[in-house]
């Protein structure tokens, strides 16, 4: 406790001279790098920027705003709407004053909304446009501490009662027109902010139950993004682009974390369906997707690719082949023979470096990945382009990072090293548990939940089961801890670990397996409109819709297929083998979070699916060929209706396994 | 959200305020006595109505009616035999279409009319003709006036891209574009021309109910942001009903009703011509 005392006695130093708060380090770029880019954002076609001394005056202002509204030190404003530089600004004003940021997803609907707000008495909002608005006017009856609302797209806005509504530029001109009486008390109150104070808070989406708000302060923030800069060595001049949800931890330590620690640059989209040619005109040199994205990239360059002539077919194809044997070694600087590198330099050429253009990685220098398992082949597909794709391990309650991948020392199957300055310890049962700077103050007011996850010497809990592989160090996952359960015969049921491995076929887009306590493993599978769609196309067959789509012939005996690969290669693990799937069924709809059915964050929520869909589970179970089910489904607009279908049930062939009956 | 009973609409020319808060101000255009024949057939018979300023005007009526030659009358491509367009308190004369179009009248086509193989930027810039002075060499050679009026036109260009949310294909040849789609981007061309009446032939022909809910949101925004005088024939009444102000039905040629869309929606002769009835 020292060092903090020491901490607290200068003031806003953090150990080696640096702030410790994210108001400090925005001081110290505006000065240091108050010329370069701190962000852009596309509007209009062009990318319009602001330098770091342009953003810190544009902050400023806002904070002034926000005490001409009588923002209070421990407020919590809470923040919704798509990628920004204002809705950034904002959440940083709002650090100037004490008051605490509360970012909230944008697609949340009503009732979350309400929830998160009535639990965090927020007291002021900043909504990116109409529609967020909207969403808060419905539920404003059930939050009787909502004092004032601010809005950054005025389009719509005109007719709205404006007593307590805000253009988010009109609350910047008060500020700056009140800046001479109130700049002393902003000074005040930020030269008051210490490393000890909340820098932010999220609320996690929570696979179950209420999303519970994670509280994390300056010292978790600055510690975590310092250490994981020092680790990839990130600087100024670095890009990146903000497209993830702003109420994701990930994007908080990158857009904010690690963005203010070294000055790089925050670029934002235009809007969501523009992202990928955003990317490409930006060609971020920092960048991280979740895998979803990665395979959906692959998955369209594939499709392109079987529109190509011939000749670039067979181009793209021996290229291809070659970048599998040699990319993935080069990156990792390993012995490759002359002939070989110069075979590289002209796929380089002809292959690679367009393709990566296209994709708008060019001067990627890190990439990450996190959050779900990657299918090796999607992984090496972009390693061998010479992409320095890295996976990490993370945690809203870590401040993300956990584990992170070495350059050089990088693997599919695994999560990487300990992060400099976090210790990972795996408890009996295989749960693994970590200490860090990172690790959060508290879950906001539930410290019931805060003792069940963090012990008294500063250990959290992941909830994830896995191992330290001997060899490499490395921290491998299989499952969430909690979802590994037993099997009626007593073998151990990890549904993730077969997900995984279903998923990784471009024509599954989820899969959920059921099979705790039973006698065998079953299977719900989602197809992927987008490839299935695609052969369907190809292959002159007709659909209407997705529902027909999932119920053709064809597309179960492909599914099925894939089905039975997986069991052949769980078979291959002792441990797992009795985690085949023996049946399975191909659902009308897709998954989707709207219906509850997965977080925002796309994570399966089983008890939820096990309850909606209990009627299907039961003729997995029962033998019958086919079951008639009706759904209720809701649309994004709130209102609900239901599909009604009939689903057949498949057999799948699985194997013995040698190994285990001998040992029985 | 029917606009009806209590909206007072009066036949004066002082303005009055919507029940939605929008201002409607005094006539835009008056059309008086118009009749348009081809050889033998009369489309139009002695039709008289008018448009004013700030409001959302349809003309409906069964196939047949005559709406397209009335748009088409007022946009000026077509010359009627009998009767004055009188526009801003002046009698119209005779005149081209690009000369109408410079007066600040705007159009959409009920058949879409974009060039399929320019970019949806390049479609839509088409629009900001009229406010282009230099001469094409000048634009040609990026001489003098051009570079500083291709600004400000793309400025203005880009301003509708964002409003009617088309920015994901601003690259994109308009020939690749599912139809809805196209509808949106001549929307944004006709937008572009910064109108002051912007006339629109079935918007939402051939359109599912999603892309409908889209048009009918963005006309009553383009609207009530930019304070444009909308004139739409429609088919579909759910949506006429929704969103006009003030309907003109058509029958054989001959005006059959006139008022909001309550009125019209009671008025005898116009359900018969609806449901039906033989005409002798």
């Amino acid at each position: 406790m020292t060092d903090w005392e020491d901490e607290l006695a200068t003031g806003t130093q953090a150990p080696g001279g640096a702030p410790d708060t994210i108001p400090g380090l925005l001081a110290r770029n505006a000065d240091k790098y108050g010329a370069s880019p701190a962000y852009r954002e596309k509007e209009f076609g062009i990318w319009q920027s602001w330098t770091w001394a342009e953003a810190a005056e544009e902050i400023e202002a806002l904070a002034l705003g926000f005490l001409t509204l009588g923002v209070e030190k421990g407020d919590h404003i809470a923040v919704i709407g798509r990628n920004r530089p204002y809705l950034y600004w904002t959440m940083v004003a709002a650090q100037m004053t004490g008051a605490v940021p509360v970012p909230i997803y944008q697609e949340a609907v009503g009732d979350e909304i309400a929830y998160v707000l009535d639990h965090c008495d927020a007291r002021f909002i900043v909504a990116g446009d109409q529609e967020q608005v909207d969403k808060v006017l419905e539920v404003q009856d059930q939050l009787g501490n909502l004092t004032h609302m601010v809005y950054l797209d005025p389009r719509g806005m005109r007719k709205y009662d404006h007593a307590k509504l805000t253009r988010f530029s009109t609350l910047q001109e008060a500020g700056r027109a009140a800046r001479t009486d109130l700049i002393g008390e902003l000074e005040a109150r930020r030269s008051a902010l210490t490393g000890d104070d909340t820098c932010v808070m999220l609320y996690t989406s929570g696979t179950t139950g209420r999303p519970k708000g994670v509280v994390l302060s300056y010292h978790n923030i600055v510690e975590t993004s310092r250490n994981s800069s020092d680790f990839d060595k990130l600087r100024a001049g670095d890009e990146i682009l903000a497209y993830l949800p702003m109420a994701w931890v990930g994007d908080f330590i990158f857009s904010i974390g690690q963005a203010y620690w070294t000055g790089f640059c925050v670029n934002c989209p235009e809007n969501a369906d523009t992202m990928m040619s955003d990317l490409r005109e930006i060609g971020p040199t920092y960048y991280f997707a979740p895998p979803r994205v990665f395979e959906t990239l692959l998955t369209n360059v594939m499709i392109r690719m079987e529109d190509a002539g011939r000749f670039k077919k067979w181009l793209f194809r021996v290229f291809m082949d070659h970048a599998r044997k040699v990319g993935p070694k080069l990156l990792d600087g390993q012995d490759v023979g002359l002939g070989d590198r110069l075979k590289y330099m002209l796929g380089e050429l002809f292959v690679y470096a367009p393709l990566k253009n296209t994709l708008g990685f060019t001067r990627v220098r890190v990439g990450y990945t996190a959050g779900e398992a990657i299918g090796p082949e999607i992984f090496d597909f972009y390693r061998s382009l010479g992409i320095n794709l890295k996976q990490l391990y993370g945690q809203t309650e870590a401040s993300v990072f956990i584990t992170q991948q070495a350059d050089g020392e990088v693997r599919s199957d695994t999560v990487g090293t300990p992060t400099p300055g976090v210790e990972l310890r795996i408890d009996d049962n295989g749960e693994v548990f970590y200490r860090s700077p990172g690790v959060f103050v508290e879950y906001y007011q539930n410290a019931e939940s805060t003792r069940d996850t963090k012990d008294a010497e500063g250990w959290v809990a992941t909830g994830d089961a896995g191992f330290i592989e001997e060899s490499s160090g490395q921290l491998r996952i299989i499952d969430r801890a909690k979802d590994v359960g037993k099997m009626a015969d007593g073998s151990m049921f990890a549904p993730k670990y077969v997900e995984n491995k279903l998923k990784f076929y471009p024509n599954v887009l989820e899969a959920v397996v059921l099979g705790a306590g039973r006698d065998y493993c079953t299977a719900f599978i989602n197809i992927d409109l987008t490839a299935v769609g695609n052969w369907a196309e190809r292959n002159n067959i007709a659909y209407a819709s997705y529902q027909e789509l999932a119920g053709h012939q064809q597309v179960l005996d492909t599914i099925q297929s894939h089905v039975e690969e997986v069991n052949a290669s769980v078979a291959e693990d002792e441990m797992l083998s009795g985690c085949q799937i023996r049946r399975f069924l191909v659902l009308h709809k897709e998954l989707d979070a709207d219906d509850g059915e997965l977080t925002r964050t796309r994570k399966v929520r089983r008890r939820i699916i096990e309850e909606k869909y209990a009627d299907l589970i039961a003729a997995l179970y029962d033998g019958s060929p086919e079951v008639s089910t009706v759904t209720e489904v809701t649309y994004e607009d709130g209102r609900k209706g239901s599909i009604a279908a009939t689903l057949q049930i498949r057999d799948a062939a699985i194997r013995e396994v040698a190994v285990r009956m001998a040992a029985e | 959200m029917d606009k009806e009973e209590g909206m007072a609409v009066k036949d004066s020319a002082e303005s009055y305020v919507t029940d939605d808060g929008r201002t409607i101000g005094g006539v835009l255009m008056d059309i008086r006595s118009i009749t348009l024949r081809f050889g033998g057939v009369t489309a139009i018979n002695d039709i008289s109505f008018d448009i004013r300023e700030g409001e959302i005007r349809a003309i409906i009526g069964p196939n047949g009616a005559g709406k397209s030659s009335m748009l088409n009358v007022i946009s000026g491509f077509y010359v009627p035999q009998e009767g004055e367009v009188w526009f801003r308190g002046a009698l119209r004369p005779p005149m081209k279409p690009y000369q109408v179009a410079r007066q600040g009248i705007a159009r959409t086509f009920q058949n879409i009319a974009l060039f399929e193989g320019m970019s949806v930027l390049d479609n839509v810039m088409t629009g900001r003709l009229n406010h282009m002075n230099s001469s094409m060499w000048s634009q040609a050679l990026w001489l003098g006036r051009a570079e500083a009026e291709e600004h400000e036109n793309r400025e203005r260009v880009e301003r509708v891209i964002d409003f009617l949310e088309i920015q994901h294909i601003r690259k994109t040849p308009v020939g690749r574009l599912p139809y809805g789609l196209k509808k949106r981007v001549e929307l944004a061309r006709a937008l572009s021309a910064e109108p002051e009446l912007l006339l629109l032939d079935e918007p939402m022909a051939g359109m599912n109910v999603e892309e409908k809910e889209d048009m009918s949101r963005f006309i009553l925004e383009v609207n009530d942001e930019f304070g444009t005088t909308i004139a739409l024939i429609e088919h579909d009444m759910g949506v006429v009903m929704d969103l006009s102000d003030r309907v003109v039905v058509m029958d054989y040629g001959r005006k059959i009703g006139d008022g909001t869309p309550h009125d019209v929606r009671n008025n005898q002769e116009v359900i018969d011509a609806y449901l039906g009835v033989s005409h002798d």
